[in-house]
């Protein structure tokens, strides 16, 4: 549906195939710039405050076969009471033109912070997650997803 | 966009008090990411459905802020606990300002 439109000719692939020969060269040095672009986002939201492990589970696939639909699942260990409870997740990744993927926002009526969605990925890159508790705490993941098709369209 | 998109949920019809439900959703939706460029060169603009928001008796439960970076036809599931019978409001919200609407009823016993 979403190919459809963007049809080649077999020079445009040629040339597709030789700058992704270039991108796979160039692209350590790509996904260092936008591990920064990730880390400006969180700095964005959350300043310089200090990140702890643990708590998340961040459930994405080792390996994409198509990086246009990537399942995502988020799980966040919280009693989800009233005193007690996950405020909001950010999920980042960082291959994608553009890092940000989806805010959550959780109420204690969730019962669990829990939610999955499907994304796009442009590259083999890794996912990075953060979660805001309601007594300021903050916890971060990151996993690993391997693409074998590029979701952007290209 | 050639549909009108249709919101499609699956929520339990009863459940007892304090019951964890999951709730999924899905609906049909290109999700342009205004990344994508058309075969005359042009950047195709960006249409997404932004935000998608979950209310239970007009309280919000539950809200996700999507990017573009959401595949199309998005899928959206989380859990609720169940307190009270009573009815889920559903709203997705496009970038072109329209709102698609779902609601579903929940009973409590």
């Amino acid at each position: 549906m979403i190919l459809k439109s963007v049809e080649k000719t077999r020079r445009e692939t040629l040339a597709m195939a030789a700058i992704a020969g270039l991108a796979a060269i160039l692209a350590p040095r790509l996904s260092l710039a936008d591990e920064q672009a990730v880390a400006a986002e969180i700095k964005k939201l959350y300043g310089d405050k200090k990140f702890e492990s643990g708590k998340i589970k961040l459930d994405v696939p080792e390996i994409a076969e198509n990086g246009l639909v990537v399942p995502v699942n988020v799980d966040i260990e919280s009693p989800m009471t009233d005193a007690d409870y996950v405020k909001s997740v950010h999920v980042f990744a960082e291959g994608n033109p553009l890092p940000a993927v989806v805010s959550y926002r959780f109420t204690p009526a969730c019962g669990k912070a829990s939610a999955s969605t499907r994304m796009r990925l442009a590259e083999t890159q890794n996912i990075v997650c953060i979660a805001e508790m309601s007594n300021g705490k903050l916890h971060m993941a990151k996993a690993n997803v391997k693409v074998t098709i590029g979701g952007c369209g290209g | 966009m050639a549909t009108k998109p249709t919101p499609r949920v699956r929520v339990p019809t009863q459940a007892k008090p304090g019951e964890l439900i999951e709730i999924k959703t899905l609906i049909s939706h290109e999700m342009e990411s205004g990344q994508r460029k058309d075969a005359a060169g042009k950047v195709v603009p960006r249409k997404i459905i932004n935000k998608f928001t979950a209310a239970f008796n007009g309280k919000t439960v539950f809200e996700a802020d999507w990017n573009p970076a959401i595949s199309a036809n998005p899928y959206q599931s989380f859990f609720y606990k169940a307190a009270e019978s009573g009815e889920f409001t559903f709203t997705w919200k496009d970038d072109d300002g329209s709102d698609y609407v779902a609601s579903n009823k929940l009973t409590v016993a």
